[in-house]
């Protein structure tokens, strides 16, 4: 029934960056929208998870870094269970974790720059950010990044709500990259795009995925993009992981058990 | 499925589109009823209105020609400044302990024990005019522009916070959320996830709250808070028309001047 991604499973494979061990959510007890999800993810590229809306995705997500607190099981990251942990050890985690969301999320009236540096917010003292005194090494990182997602040292100073969709979805990326991730969550990264914007920010992960070797685990509606980008597919349907494996490995009996029906296909 | 429209659609369509909000229209109804009977009450009649015009243009009358007296002009600029140092004394130190407030009683930030603490410590600040707050001060700390400070300090507070506080809780989450994901301290998601959003329109209070002062400093003085108040008030007493008339001016004048000033603030700040 579950077709197993062997080397994921096999000890002293790749190494495992992150391990959900029976993860729950319960928003109102008796409810769960996870049910006890158990999955390994190494250090390679880019895995999607799919399924329908409502299915616990985001909620999946949220639990990794915690802006979603789960109700029971454990979260294994670099070598701790991070399930429970609070404040500041809480915080070295989440620096450990980059985050793209949906609707980019960046701060609309902080420049290109300033939303990018936020990515070294735990890294840096309150007045020192107050003053817009970040290191040299990492402004210069910046100035990188911004190039490497395609946008260019002169969008540096424009303020984020002056940007399209698809060039806020590049800031976004490139604020979580800065942090210098293990890891980094997309959360439905293409949803608010146009379908070309999408497969171009597809593309983007899945190359600063490789380039820099951070895995990356994205959310997403789009089962041909998934298919197209992601090293591995992850269907979840009503709170159950009910397909792990190679995207070739999807076949359209796989896509009626997640999404249920065949109409669509 | 027929070719009609609407098969099941109710007999009386147009109330099915748009029902009728009794409460809404019961509310209306108490509001007029309530002001007739008032008017009936309070003994309005037309007859005093006509009377009080006459009254007022004989006033105006007496007040022309300004009065332009050095004597006099020397005594309202003094005044005069005194006023502005208090609005701006006041609007300073009022906001600045403003945003602390505010951020505290802001019910998407701050614990719900110390929202409500300064939630009712605004109500209770905003519970009086700044006249009597006014009164109370000059009793406390005697004559002169450091109790039109103090009262007007209380006013920019209770003003300020409120406000401030509804903006900070009208904030976008999301914004808030990205700047925690990435592992950032509660100060740091303030200075660039909370601040960045409201900066702008704390500005417009701010700059709203200085004009609103420069006007009550005019006030506090009539009760001994110091500013033009006083000498306004004597040449009231003293029918000395012509000088209320030169101070009137010089107010309307600085008003109107702080309206050009505050819109060039705001679009600094924007």
């Amino acid at each position: 029934m579950m077709a197993m991604d062997e080397a994921v499973r096999q000890p002293g494979a790749a190494p495992v960056v992150l391990r959900l061990d029976r993860l729950r959510k319960e928003y109102r007890p008796g409810l769960p929208v996870l049910k006890d999800i158990t999955l390994d993810f190494d250090k390679s590229g880019v895995t999607a998870i799919i399924g329908p809306s409502g299915t616990g995705k985001s909620t999946l997500i949220r639990c990794v870094n915690r802006l979603v607190d789960p109700t029971s099981g454990s979260i294994w990251f670099e070598g701790a269970d991070i399930a429970q942990v609070r404040g500041s050890a809480l915080r070295a985690v989440r620096r450990r974790i980059g985050m793209v969301f949906q609707e980019y999320n960046l701060v609309e009236r902080l420049t290109v720059m300033e939303n990018i540096l936020t990515g070294r917010l735990g890294y840096v003292p309150l007045w020192r950010a107050y003053l817009r005194r970040f290191a040299e090494q990492d402004i210069a990182r910046a100035f990188e990044l911004l190039e490497s997602v395609g946008l260019g040292a002169d969008f540096a100073n424009r303020r984020a709500d002056k940007l399209s969709g698809g060039q806020r979805q590049r800031v976004g990326i490139a604020r979580a990259i800065m942090q210098s991730p293990a890891l980094v969550l997309a959360d439905e990264p293409t949803s608010s795009l146009d379908p070309k914007t999408s497969v171009e920010i597809m593309e983007l992960l899945a190359d600063i995925s490789a380039k820099q070797s951070i895995p990356v685990i994205v959310n997403i509606h789009n089962v041909e993009l998934a298919k197209r980008y992601a090293r591995r597919i992850v269907g979840m349907t009503g709170g159950n992981v009910v397909y792990d494996g190679k995207p070739d490995g999807l076949t359209a009996q796989h896509l009626s058990e997640i999404y249920g029906g065949e109409e669509w296909q | 499925m027929t070719a009609s429209a609407a098969p099941n659609a109710p007999s009386n369509m147009a109330a099915a589109a748009f029902p009728p909000n009794w409460p809404k229209r019961f509310a209306w109804a108490a509001l007029t009823i309530y002001a007739v009977y008032a008017i009936s009450v309070l003994d309005i009649d037309f007859e005093r209105i006509v009377r009080g015009m006459d009254n007022a243009r004989r006033l105006f009358a007496r007040m022309f020609p300004p009065n332009l007296q050095a004597d006099k002009l020397a005594l309202i600029r003094d005044g005069m400044i005194e006023s502005i140092q208090i609005a701006i004394l006041a609007t300073f130190v009022g906001v600045a302990l403003s945003m602390p407030i505010g951020l505290a009683a802001a019910r998407n930030l701050s614990p719900v024990g110390l929202a409500w603490a300064a939630r009712g410590l605004i109500a209770i600040l905003r519970s009086f005019h700044p006249v009597i707050v006014a009164i109370l001060f000059v009793k406390a700390v005697g004559f002169g522009v450091l109790a039109g400070i103090l009262a007007l300090v209380v006013s920019t507070i209770g003003f300020v916070s409120k406000l401030f506080a509804e903006v900070v809780e009208e904030i976008s989450a999301k914004q808030v959320e990205a700047v925690r994901a990435t592992g950032a301290g509660f100060g740091h998601v303030l200075m660039f996830g909370v601040f960045p959003q409201v900066m702008a329109r704390f500005v417009g209070l701010a700059v709203y709250q200085l004009d609103s002062n420069l006007r009550n400093s005019t006030m506090v003085g009539i009760v001994g808070g110091g500013g033009i108040g006083a000498p306004l008030f004597t040449a009231y007493q003293r029918f000395d028309y012509d000088v209320v008339l030169t101070i009137l001016l010089i107010i309307i004048g600085i008003i109107m001047l702080m309206e050009v000033v505050s819109s060039r603030v705001r679009q600094i700040f924007q």
